[in-house]
């Protein structure tokens, strides 16, 4: 049983360091924003760092995730290196994509990141191709397909959902629902309840606190186990929030959210302070400790930026590099 | 040599691929048991089983999407899109994702895929199944474009579409599927970016795309009659484009008329016929001729459709015209 606590313990530390590197990761390349040294504009992840570290600390690293506009916190979560991440929002050469796809495009094969994606639900398909690969193949590999409320507006969710429970696919859609498709709320976008779109292919769907890394992981395990045997596809609606806007610009949002449910969020609802909380509670860490730990991976992520900042950027003559892939 | 149709060509380099590769796997409507409506694909899934000829739903969008993502993850899916109009279906999968992942990951992930489908107005099916769509997706970076004329092409483009590493288009005829050409029994393949020459002759290059290549040969016998020496070119892939080939006929010649089934405005015609006049400018005798469907929907009555695409009589009639010095289209 001791053996089995510290396994635990573990678990629940890295959890709560995986979910503050998400947090200072945002907080760097939200500063890169508002000192104008990042070319363009991102989405910030910051508030919904339960729901990418609750399920990739579910999956294995040949398990394969695809991801979204608001994608760095599920790219951290699947083990990216920050450094690397950086320089790819900077758009340098030693980025993931070498420059070439940025904030919303990024990718990490390594770590069975197939990519996230500035077309909103457009990796539906890819996350059930995954999964039907894996299946052909007798693979073990799980596929999550991570999107948002507001891509459960479109069409092609409908047609792959329905493919892979036909198949019976090991792939799990996780909708986080943030409350906002854009600048609308998501009361205003989706009709009668999300949980019966996929209830209507027959496939198992599940609810839960996004802010609850613990219940998100244990409800993932359980599934990604499940999904593994065959018996998928799941579906899961993630309660979250997001603390930013829909974009790094998107600043005077009175009108479509109230600054007093954005501070009852973050603080009565931040992912981060309850697993703090229960850590300490449940005496795994102490406060001390766990500053230690936030104050550790904020130096890191400093020295990552810094990295970025002074790392070069691709050579002219990778412009028209990569367009098809050169036979061996 | 035997002679088979470019339906059973199609049929035997989907068979050789798959028996050569088991990540090969073909997916679209009906493509199991019925063998697609035009039963191209029939037996297959005897040979191959449910699990690699795999019927979908009525859900281009979804199904290509899939063949997306399972070619990310090691996969060389085939993709049947039933008719070229339904390209229009799938645009966000084939052009913002598959087409652009190799590059936007900065080389880290490859789509080797293949989306076949078909082209060709005059089957008396209306605007939305007789559209010849490769311009379209030609202007897409990332994507390869074959146009086989043949059952010869047709197989020998296909392999080598299904062995390459990149998001690849196969536009068929869809009214060549029962004609018959002279096809190996050994395996070969058919390079990208070759061009054929089908003829040789001096006075006047006809370029022909896929469909075009039958009328450019039947317009070179009408002008054979009279004693006009005719080049045939058949570009074979659109991307890459064999521009030497084309470039050298042109400089030979000196007069060009490129003829391709889709609409004019802004078309495949189009863009040759500008690599022909900018890099070969001082070698021609007259301005290079653009001939492709008219720039309407295509329609029902036949009537009207026969009306619409380019036939070997206005080929001839344009050759002949360029080659007593008349300008072929009045301002």
């Amino acid at each position: 049983m001791a053996k089995k606590i510290n396994t635990n313990s573990e678990s629940y530390l890295k959890m709560y360091s995986q979910m503050v590197k998400i947090r200072s990761f945002e907080d760097q390349a939200n500063q890169l924003y508002l000192d104008a040294k990042m070319p363009g504009l991102t989405h910030m992840y910051s508030g919904e760092e339960a729901v990418a570290v609750g399920i990739c600390e579910a999956l294995t690293v040949k398990d394969k995730i695809t991801s979204t506009h608001r994608g760095h916190g599920h790219c951290v979560a699947k083990g990216a290196e920050l450094k690397q991440m950086f320089c790819e929002l900077l758009g340098k050469e030693e980025g993931y994509c070498r420059g070439k796809g940025g904030s919303m495009h990024i990718a990490d094969q390594s770590n069975g990141n197939l990519g996230a994606n500035a077309i909103v639900g457009g990796s539906m398909g890819i996350a059930t191709g995954s999964a039907l690969r894996a299946k052909l193949n007798g693979d073990s590999d799980v596929t999550v397909c991570f999107f948002g409320d507001g891509a459960t507006a479109q069409g092609l969710l409908y047609e792959v959902m329905n493919m892979a429970a036909l198949w019976n696919l090991p792939v799990i859609y996780a909708c986080e629902n943030n409350g906002y498709s854009e600048y609308t709320a998501t009361d205003e976008i989706a009709a009668g309840d999300i949980l019966d779109r996929a209830r209507a292919f027959g496939i198992e769907a599940h609810k839960v606190d996004g802010q609850d890394v613990l219940a998100v992981n244990k409800l993932a395990t359980d599934l990604v186990a499940r999904a593994r045997k065959g018996e998928g596809p799941f579906f899961i609606e993630l309660i979250t929030y997001r603390y930013h806007g829909h974009h790094v610009g998107d600043i005077n949002r009175t009108y479509y959210r109230s600054k007093e449910e954005e501070e009852d969020w973050k603080k009565n609802k931040d992912p981060i302070k309850i697993l703090g909380d229960w850590l300490v509670s449940e005496k795994i860490a102490s406060d001390d400790e766990l500053k230690i730990i936030r104050d550790d991976i904020a130096a890191e992520a400093h020295v990552a930026v810094q990295y970025a900042l002074e790392a070069s950027y691709p050579n002219s003559n990778e412009v028209d590099m990569h367009v098809y892939m050169e036979a061996n | 040599m035997r002679s088979i149709t470019l339906s059973q060509a199609v049929n035997e380099a989907i068979a050789e691929e798959m028996r050569l590769d088991s990540s090969v796997f073909l997916i679209g409507e009906d493509v199991a048991e019925a063998g697609t409506p035009f039963k191209i694909t029939s037996g297959l899934v005897e040979e191959f089983g449910t699990e690699r000829v795999i019927d979908t739903p009525i859900s281009e969008p979804g199904f290509m999407g899939l063949a997306v993502g399972a070619a990310m993850t090691g996969s060389r899916p085939i993709v049947d899109i039933m008719f070229g109009d339904f390209l229009f279906l799938i645009m966000d999968q084939l052009c913002n994702q598959a087409a652009k992942a190799h590059y936007m990951s900065g080389g880290k992930l490859n789509v080797p895929l293949v989306v076949r489908t078909n082209l060709g107005a005059t089957r008396r099916s209306a605007a939305q199944h007789s559209q010849s769509l490769h311009a379209l997706v030609s202007h897409i970076p990332g994507l390869k474009i074959a146009m086989p004329s043949s059952a010869y092409e047709a197989k020998g483009l296909l392999k080598t579409a299904i062995r390459d590493d990149n998001p690849v288009v196969i536009f068929e005829d869809k009214l060549m599927y029962q004609d018959k050409a002279d096809v190996p029994e050994d395996e070969y393949l058919i390079p990208f970016g070759e061009a054929a020459v089908l003829q040789e002759g001096n006075q006047v290059t006809l370029i022909g795309t896929s469909s075009m290549r039958q009328v450019c040969e039947e317009a070179a016998l009408i002008l054979a009659d009279e004693k006009i020496s005719v080049e045939i070119i058949d570009p074979r892939t659109l991307v890459p484009l064999d521009e030497k080939t084309i470039l050298n006929s042109a400089k030979k010649t000196g007069r060009v008329v490129v003829v391709d089934e889709g609409h004019q405005n802004f078309g495949v015609t189009a863009e040759i016929a500008s690599r022909i006049s900018e890099k070969a400018f001082y070698y021609l005798d007259a301005p290079v001729i653009r001939m492709g469907a008219m720039d309407v929907p295509v329609p029902f009555s036949p009537v009207l459709e026969d009306l619409t695409v380019p036939t070997a009589e206005k080929v001839a009639s344009n050759a002949r015209k360029i080659i007593a010095g008349e300008l072929v289209h009045e301002l």
